[in-house]
């Protein structure tokens, strides 16, 4: 099964970048899926975007969602206010309803970098290269990093961690779910 | 025959036009918020609580849909109960969609041989046929009245549009400014009311919660209109809200002598 927990392969690749000076700016970004006691149990759809200090959205770094089965339309193509038409898994995109709000609905799916399948329990490391595909240039600011999860016969939830850009070296920035999120942790490099 | 009870209510339902309107028309739709190709169901009632199906049904012969780009949509599977009435819709196209019950009719009191008249009965619909040939054009004590009614809910699928918003001009009706579909509890909502296509001050406007069954109290929010024709709220709760304002003027075509706009629509507000 691919799980592409954090390894301490990768922690140890972050801090290597961490040190190295004429890296590009990255996030590095950890999210842990709870396992839960729970009788009927699907994996949680995820959204984790970035917004502005006034809320508009930057964009979406990593939508987590059931994947459209081949020959399901017209599921996963265009908009996801038009993959969410289908009855294949993009019907439940808006129960994330902060990220359907800030830009979600507006997002092309399946997104280059960006969409995949949802997630097992577990922690799930995600590095973000200023510059690169999900995350274009970051102009200096506050910004917001939000983590919204929703579960089908289950709850709703959003973290999200305030952060300064550029970041001062090796910041890292955590925040704690209740229920549908383990820990979030986020670390600033550039 | 004339029994003197049916005529005392009678007279006491043309005497309080709006107190006596204790019966609020509703839409209930079953998401607001939802996805291009996406279903959508509505129920359509009056009762006197907001969305408890225990009265009578909506007619859907009035029904009004419109699409985002402003094209006229026809509902799928209408039916009408005895409790509610209800259609489907398919949101085929981006946007947002005005989903409205507009009536705009006559109604006629006047006495005949000492006898309290009116048109239409009581349950009928107006018509200009039926008008032309039951109300006379001369009687005693003949009074005309205008009603312009307005209806409404919002639906919208991916992202909110405003071409399904434009105001037709005619009665009284919402104008959106915080938008009618990403209303939120954490964030102040602001509307405006046009009669006749222009703002209108000091109106009182009153809204409602959904719940009132399982409260002890309807606990309704009273606001009232500025000079721009405008009111801001916060909504208390998430959940469905029925918003709800009358107008009583002179402003009658003739041969009406007094007009009521009355104006509701169905708002959903989510949780942050």
């Amino acid at each position: 099964m691919r799980t592409p927990s954090l390894s301490p392969m990768t922690l140890a690749l972050g801090g290597a970048l961490l040190s190295a000076p004429a890296i590009a700016a990255r996030l590095d970004l950890s999210v842990q899926i709870p396992q839960l006691e729970v009788a009927e149990y699907h994996r949680p759809y995820v959204a984790v975007w970035l917004e502005r200090d006034d809320r508009s959205p930057v964009g979406t770094l990593a939508l987590w969602y059931q994947q459209p089965k081949k020959g399901d339309k017209p599921a996963g193509e265009g908009p996801a206010g038009m993959a969410a038409g289908a009855e294949g898994g993009g019907k439940w995109l808006p129960d994330l309803r902060q990220w359907w709000r800030r830009g979600g609905r507006e997002l092309s799916l399946p997104a280059d970098g960006v969409s995949g399948a949802t997630r097992p329990v577990g922690e799930h490391a995600l590095s973000l290269v200023e510059g690169g595909a999900a995350l274009k240039a970051l102009p200096a600011g506050n910004y917001k990093l939000l983590v919204e999860a929703a579960r089908e016969e289950g709850g709703r939830e959003l973290l999200e961690i305030p952060f300064q850009w550029p970041a001062a070296a090796g910041q890292t920035l955590k925040a704690q779910g209740k229920s549908e999120l383990g820990a979030v942790r986020l670390a600033l490099s550039r | 025959m004339s029994h003197p009870l049916l005529r005392a209510s009678l007279l006491l339902s043309l005497s309080l036009p709006f107190a006596a309107q204790a019966h609020k028309a509703w839409l209930e739709p079953s998401k607001t918020v939802l996805g291009v190709n996406q279903w959508v169901t509505v129920d359509a009632a009056a009762s006197t609580d907001p969305f408890v199906k225990d009265h009578n049904p909506q007619r859907l012969d009035s029904l009004e849909i419109t699409a985002p780009d402003g094209s006229r949509l026809t509902p799928e599977n209408p039916v009408t109960g005895k409790l509610r009435s209800s259609f489907d819709l398919q949101l085929a196209q981006a946007g947002t969609y005005r989903i409205a019950l507009v009536s705009n009719g006559l109604s006629a009191s006047w006495e005949e041989n000492g006898q309290r008249k009116m048109w239409p009965p009581r349950g009928q619909p107006f018509s200009a046929e039926g008008f032309a040939k039951e109300v006379p054009a001369k009687a005693d004590q003949l009074k005309v009245l205008a009603s312009q009614r307005r209806v409404e809910t919002f639906v919208t699928a991916g992202k909110p549009s405003e071409g399904a918003l434009k105001p037709s001009g005619v009665g009284l009706e919402l104008q959106p400014i915080s938008g009618v579909n990403d209303l939120y509890t954490d964030e102040p909502a602001r509307f405006r009311f046009l009669l006749d296509g222009k703002p209108v001050a000091g109106l009182k406007v009153e809204l409602i919660a959904d719940g009132v069954r399982y409260r002890n109290a309807v606990n309704e929010i009273e606001r009232t209109t500025g000079a721009d024709g405008s009111f801001e709220l916060r909504w208390p709760q998430p959940g469905l809200y029925w918003l709800s304002a009358t107008v009583v003027d002179q402003q009658a075509p003739a041969p009406a002598s007094e007009r009521r706009a009355v104006y509701s629509a169905t708002l959903e507000v989510l949780t942050p």
